[in-house]
Order: structure tokens, then sequence, then C-alpha cells
């Protein structure tokens, strides 16, 4: 889906903003919500593709004004929910007010995953476009190389293609490549010597 | 629905949200009595980048294994005890003074636990995500990380199973010092890639 979480290439955002103790919780829940996501995904064997799109699925006013560890307690609620494992109301009632959950997923339960893709289509220096597709469901191509070319910087292992394992049981395995976008050709701002990398499936491209 | 017999007005409306669902998966049984201290022990104690910091050190000091580094991260790492979930899948990719790498997730917040721990919050949060693929020299420069005009930048979006460490340049004068004390000249920003050593 288009949602927020896309942020690559986002402008408007201030410095990034780095405290100088860095501790690796810094306070006791966010540890417990980190906990309780891990409990939640075990227990309804969620998919690294269904957990990241029940934090994708956020509104976005919510996302961008609620910490990282809020995003994933958000979404361990909603996977409860929608598993069958709480109520939202039983939470409401636990919790003495409103608990948000992320929107509904948009996108149709996947039932035919299609063959595997056991050899790679494209090579290290490879010329390559990233189609341009608008899913309402989850993926790993992000929008700011939809339909930008690029070159096979480096051909990885296959894996389970993210959109799909998403949304449902059914899963396929595919090719995976780093390619290499010229930034200028990215953002046409006539930048110098600097590259951006982004790791694709091989359903994500197709010849230029 | 009120419940301060429950929870002291001490707790933040977050909080109350986390305590809720903890009471109700521990009533369901699928949160065993000691998990959050068990998980939160593993990541707070047993990775962190000291591990990272340890890789670097051997490929400074060892040029075979360097070479091993760069051909098979994944590999190279478990050789010195590392790797498990979000460290299956490594490159390094190696400084130079022609070329400064730089990793970033813009999707969510991928990182390479085993060598690195759990990413910083500005790791995560939006400036970062969204700057660093659009105006990375001129956001390393705002992060204290100034890099002269003719050195190639490559950022590395980790968007799929990859994850990547920084293998840093070697500071100049160290020749003498052991492995241990290398180790202990690599931060953590070093191997993301937000700073130069």
């Amino acid at each position: 889906m288009d949602g927020i979480h896309d942020l690559g290439g986002m402008q408007g955002f201030g410095p990034v903003v780095r405290s100088t103790a860095e501790p690796v919780f810094q306070h006791r829940w966010e540890a417990v919500a980190r906990a309780l996501m891990v409990a939640v995904t075990g227990a309804v064997e969620a998919s690294g593709g269904e957990f990241r799109h029940s934090i994708e699925r956020m509104e976005p006013g919510d996302y961008l004004t609620s910490s990282y560890y809020e995003h994933w307690l958000t979404a361990a609620a909603t996977l409860a929910v929608e598993h069958g494992l709480v109520t939202q109301s039983e939470l409401e009632a636990r919790a003495g007010g409103r608990f948000p959950l992320s929107g509904p997923v948009l996108a149709p339960q996947v039932r035919d995953a299609g063959p595997d893709v056991h050899e790679p289509r494209f090579g290290v220096g490879d010329q390559v476009r990233v189609r341009e597709r608008h899913s309402p469901g989850h993926t790993r191509c992000p929008r700011y190389v939809r339909d930008k070319v690029g070159t096979v910087a480096r051909v990885d292992g296959r894996q389970s293609v993210p959109d799909i394992e998403a949304h449902g049981t059914a899963r396929r395995y595919e090719p995976t490549y780093s390619v290499r976008f010229d930034a200028a050709d990215l953002w046409l701002d006539g930048q110098r010597d600097v590259s951006v990398h982004v790791d694709l499936w091989d359903s994500y491209l197709e010849r230029p | 629905m009120s419940r301060p017999d429950h929870h002291p007005a001490a707790l933040s409306p977050v909080e109350q949200r986390v305590a809720a669902l903890e009471a109700l998966l521990t009533e369901r049984g699928l949160l065993p009595e000691g998990f959050v201290d068990e998980i939160t022990r593993r990541y707070e104690s047993d990775i962190g980048p000291m591990n990272g910091a340890q890789v670097v050190a051997r490929a400074w000091a060892d040029p075979e294994y360097k070479k091993r580094l760069l051909a098979d991260g994944t590999a190279a790492i478990a050789e010195l005890g590392f790797g498990g979930p979000e460290g299956d899948h490594m490159v390094v990719v190696e400084n130079t003074p022609a070329v400064h790498n730089v990793v970033v997730c813009t999707l969510c917040s991928c990182y390479p636990w085993p060598t690195l721990g759990l990413p910083p919050a500005w790791y995560k949060d939006p400036p970062y995500r969204a700057r660093m693929v659009r105006e990375p020299r001129r956001l390393l420069a705002e992060m204290g990380c100034r890099l002269p005009g003719d050195v190639e930048i490559r950022v590395w979006d980790s968007s799929a199973e990859v994850r990547y460490l920084v293998l840093p340049e070697r500071p100049r004068g160290t020749e003498g010092l052991t492995e241990d004390e290398l180790a202990g000249l690599v931060t953590r920003d070093s191997m993301i890639g937000v700073a130069r050593l």
C-alpha cells in the first residue's frame, strides 16, 4: 500500500535528532511492547510481511506522532484482534480509554502464489526498470524507485515474496537483487557521485 | 471505562495500553512467565555494537579475514560466533578514501541485530529514513560526517533480507595496537556509515 511508512525521499522533515544517552529501551514499557509483539506474532504465526503490514496500516497521523515502540504495540494489538486472541473492547476496558488499532487490510487474501522463480532473470550489470505498481497490500518496493531504471549490482538468494506472504499462507520464492540507482536519476537534482542501492524481488523488475 | 484500582494515575496512556494487552495475553496463557525479561535481557546485554567492532577489528588486523568478510559476510561474521535473526544474510561494504557507504531502511527499521544490536531511535525516525536516500551528502554533514566533495557516496536501503555492515577505514597511527585495542576504536555510527573514524 502507498502508506505513510514508505518515507524514502519525502521532504519537509527537520534534522535527525540524536540523544547523547541512547539506552536500548528508554522506558520499561518499550521493552514490554517489543516482547508483546514477539509473543503475538508467534501465537498467530504471522510472517514478516504480515507483521510489517500491520504497522504500515496505521493511520498516517498516528504513525508520525507516535514513537517506534507505540507502532509495535499498535501492531501487536491489531494482529491479536484480527486473529481473535482478544477484542478491541476488552483492550479498551482494560486500558481505561481508547486503544486505536491499525486500519483494515485493503488487499484480498492470496490464494495462488504462482510458481517459484528458480533462476535469476537478470545478472550483475544488467539494466532493469522497477515496475510501476500501486498494490493495495504489502510490498517492499519503495515508491521512490518505481518506474526508475537502475543497474543490477548484486544477485542475492531466493526469498519469500513479501507481497504474497503478508496476505495468507501461500508463498512464492524469487531471487532478489541489489539494484543501483544514480541519485541524480531518482531526484533530478543534479547531485553527483551519489548512488542509492535498493534490494528488490525479481517480480518487481522488468527490462527497460 | 476507568479502572483506577488496576491502573494508578501514574501510568501514561501508552503504558496503560501496554499493560492492558500484557494482562490479556497473560490470562490467555500466551505470555509465559519471565518472557518479557528474557527477551529484553537478550537485546540489552547479549548483542550490541561491541560485536560488530570485533568483526571490524579482525578485518583490520587480518587481511585474509577481510577478504572472506567482503566475499561472504554471513560466514565470516559467524566465524566470530555472531549470527541469528536479522543477521542471516550479511553484506559488508568497505569504506575507502574514495568511497563512503551508509545504511538506511526507508520502509521500516531493518538493521543487523547480531552485530549492532537494536537500532537507535533516530535510525527508525522519519527524518533519517526520508532524507538519507535523497540528500545523503547534506544529511551526513549535518550529522557531523563531512566528506570531501570528490568522495563517492553509496547509500544502501535495506529493503529485502540482506542486512548491511559498513567496514570503516582503519585510522592512521594504529599500527601497533592489538585487536582488542582496535575494537575499542570502532563506533556504532561508523558501522552504520554516519561517522568516520
